[in-house]
């Protein structure tokens, strides 16, 4: 679903409130202990566990864990499409630019949706509706949320359509979504969630149902526009490689919880969490020799309607010892070389003292390419 | 293959399988048809692992389960140990196609839910009278083998597996019969990078354990290039390129190949990032004349529009159907 329903009824033209954000010291999103359960009939299933996260303007973070670790469930309740409910529970706060997501009134809520925070979803065939042309989709969007007439919306859903590399415009905006391919569909939904211009952007997956070379393109295209438009975001994947080019920082997700967060670089030169270490180590490479025996990590994730006590990773740790399986490691402890590199472990794979460190602080320039990888 | 061709082909190494001119199309009305394979030729040695590298739409799934016969193919010939698949009546077939088994993408949907997996695993042996008093030692025995314990899932449904163990029951399922060929059709695309590992290592470990050979389809490079021998590239169902795995990210000069290769996310990224216009596919049903890839290629000419490509020797085991690359431009590692 595209994150405007169409049976609002307010005025499409109410401005927004004035928010303070970006020259502020307040970052753009500020995410505490956010807890999000559901109830279901085998029990409460504790899909996010207490995720605290901070997000300044044009900074892109990238979430990553396995199936069932909590990172979609997250990004929809960072969004506000998960809110509390009868079945439903959500604690801790969201605020973004300063506003606390969950306490708004939904259609308040809706407001945000648009010129604050958009959202791009795995698959881009049931984000558009396949009834509607894909021009359509543009200009209800461009209509309800900015108040463009008829004709400034359809002229501006070109302009959208040719930022997002649309080849002939004109022709597209006639076509209904079956007629395109995958990577145009995600093209288009990506140009629907830029129309409003929004200060976060949101991307679930954005690429897993798409092929590799189109997988590329996309990516590149969402890294260029965010720089262009100063737009902070969340790549959510469950692909570490798609996270490692792509980002300034990654929050390593484990059973609802973030086991590691730092700069990209530093994650990937020196994780110093179990869970990220295997994850690593598990993934195929390029350069690989063939037939290389893969690193694997025993077990399953645990069940998150009876989520192990203590550290939820110690199951199927290798380094676990007793007080791991009784005691959850505080969720963020920073390191003393690296404040903004956190971790939480009792037994850390800490380098070697005063090896590299200084070589991981300098990932933490929020430049996008200051990963020199 | 985007040409064709058949230089790349072994014929005096008696090969397990040998494939020759495979084409299947579908009809879809309108006297229109979805050109999937056209002309593959392809040869599986004994203990080889054949990778089968390409996008979706290539044709890659098509090939394996032509192989299989599930469909059978439009034309061509697939010859099992010297034995004529496509020529065989139904029952013929099912008692030579023993030899070779397959492995699906998704491991839940290729189980059927009612069973129980030790059930599911046996009911290969039951269809072909192996049945006796050995059966479930033999059942427990593969069982044990793709590294589930036969006491906890023996009575289990497919639905209180998880994926990463539903593939290992299909795994145990296709050796039950002692094959010599497994079809891999993207077995790891629907599970976790953790869990992707272990059914990896266990293909390879099952490879050496019941000597099979193996035909590998995966849309990933970094996994094809892990588990095979050789890797053979389709675009469009044609041969772009067919070389040892181990030269696949250092010497592979098919330009559609190296797009692959660039498009491949590892963290060593960085370079340009201009948006880049929409690249499309083109369409299945009318493939454009000539080399297939031409469309997207940087280096297409006239030429390549007028000719199809013939698979040519670069080098050892190295074959490419591209009129504009040469040995020469194949780096020396």
């Amino acid at each position: 679903m595209t994150p405007e329903p169409p049976m609002s009824q307010e005025p499409p033209m109410t401005p927004e409130p004035p928010v303070t954000v970006g020259s502020t010291a307040t970052p753009l999103l500020e995410v505490d202990d956010l807890r999000t359960t559901f109830h279901t009939p085998r029990g409460a299933v504790r899909a996010v566990d207490g995720v605290s996260l901070r997000l300044s303007a044009g900074e892109t973070i990238g979430v990553v864990g396995e199936s069932g670790s909590g990172k979609s469930v997250l990004g929809r309740t960072i969004m506000g499409l998960i809110s509390a409910g009868p079945a439903t529970e959500v604690q801790g706060t969201v605020r973004i630019g300063g506003r606390d997501v969950h306490a708004l009134a939904p259609g308040e809520r809706r407001r945000l949706w648009g010129p604050e925070v958009a959202m791009v979803f795995q698959d881009p065939m049931t984000s558009l509706n396949p009834t509607k042309r894909i021009g359509t989709h543009l200009t209800e969007t461009l209509r309800l949320h900015l108040g463009l007439r008829r004709g400034a919306a359809a002229d501006r859903a070109i302009e959208l359509l040719v930022q997002v590399g649309i080849p002939e415009p004109r022709r597209r905006v006639r076509q209904f979504p079956h007629e395109l391919s995958g990577g145009m569909r995600q093209r288009v939904v990506i140009a629907l969630a830029l129309a409003c211009s929004p200060k976060l952007l949101i991307a679930d997956e954005p690429t897993t149902a798409l092929d590799v070379t189109v997988q590329k393109q996309i990516l590149d295209l969402l890294g260029t526009l965010a720089e262009r438009l100063d737009m902070a975001t969340i790549l959510i994947s469950h692909d570490l490689g798609v996270i490692a080019g792509r980002t300034d920082r990654v929050a390593v997700m484990y059973a609802g919880r973030i086991a590691e967060t730092a700069a990209t670089a530093a994650v990937f030169e020196h994780p110093l969490h179990p869970y990220t270490d295997a994850l690593i180590g598990s993934i195929p490479r390029l350069s690989n020799e063939p037939h290389a025996e893969l690193r694997v990590i025993d077990g399953n994730p645990p069940d998150m309607s009876a989520p192990p006590p203590g550290c939820r990773f110690a199951p199927r740790c290798v380094h676990a010892f007793e007080r791991c399986r009784e005691e959850a490691p505080p969720p963020h402890e920073p390191l003393a070389y690296d404040a903004r590199h956190s971790v939480a472990c009792h037994a850390p794979l800490l380098p070697a003292p005063n090896a590299d460190s200084g070589n991981a602080d300098s990932g933490n320039a929020d430049s996008m390419n200051g990963g020199d990888d | 293959m985007a040409g064709s061709g058949t230089v790349h082909l072994r014929e005096s190494e008696q090969p397990v399988l040998s494939v020759r001119d495979l084409v299947v199309e579908f009809p879809v009305g309108r006297r229109q048809k979805v050109h999937a394979v056209s002309g593959l030729n392809l040869d599986l040695l004994a203990g080889e692992t054949l990778g089968i590298l390409g996008e979706s739409g290539c044709g890659k799934s098509s090939a394996g389960r032509a192989f299989m016969q599930m469909p059978p193919p439009t034309s061509g010939s697939v010859l099992l140990h010297g034995t004529e698949l496509t020529r065989l009546r139904s029952r013929e077939l099912r008692r030579a196609r023993a030899k070779m088994q397959m492995i699906m993408q998704d491991p839940v949907s290729s189980l059927n839910p009612r069973r129980r997996v030790r059930d599911l695993v046996a009911e290969g042996l039951s269809i072909w009278g192996f049945e006796g008093e050995d059966e479930d030692r033999l059942i427990r025995e593969t069982l044990h083998a793709v590294g589930l314990e036969p006491e906890v899932v023996w009575n289990r449904r497919p639905h209180e597996l998880s994926g990463g163990q539903c593939q290992r029951v299909c795994i145990a399922r296709a050796l039950m019969l002692k094959p010599s060929v497994l079809i891999c059709d993207e077995p790891v695309a629907s599970l976790d990078v953790s869990v992707q590992a272990q059914i990896l290592n266990l293909l390879e470990r099952s490879k050496r354990s019941h000597l099979l050979s193996l035909v590998f389809i995966a849309h990933d490079v970094a996994v094809v290039k892990n588990i095979s021998d050789r890797v053979m590239v389709l675009y469009l169902g044609k041969t772009c390129e067919v070389l040892p795995s181990a030269h696949l990210d250092t010497r592979a000069v098919h330009p559609y190949t190296r797009l692959l290769l660039a498009s491949v996310p590892e963290a060593t990224e960085g370079g340009s990032r201009q948006t880049q216009p929409a690249t499309e596919l083109p369409s299945p049903l009318d493939p454009p004349s000539g080399c297939r890839f031409r469309t997207r290629c940087p280096l297409a000419t006239d030429r390549c529009a007028a000719e199809e490509p013939v698979l040519r020797e670069l080098g050892p085991g190295h074959f490419v159907a591209c009129h504009h690359v040469d040995a020469a431009h194949v780096p020396t590692a």
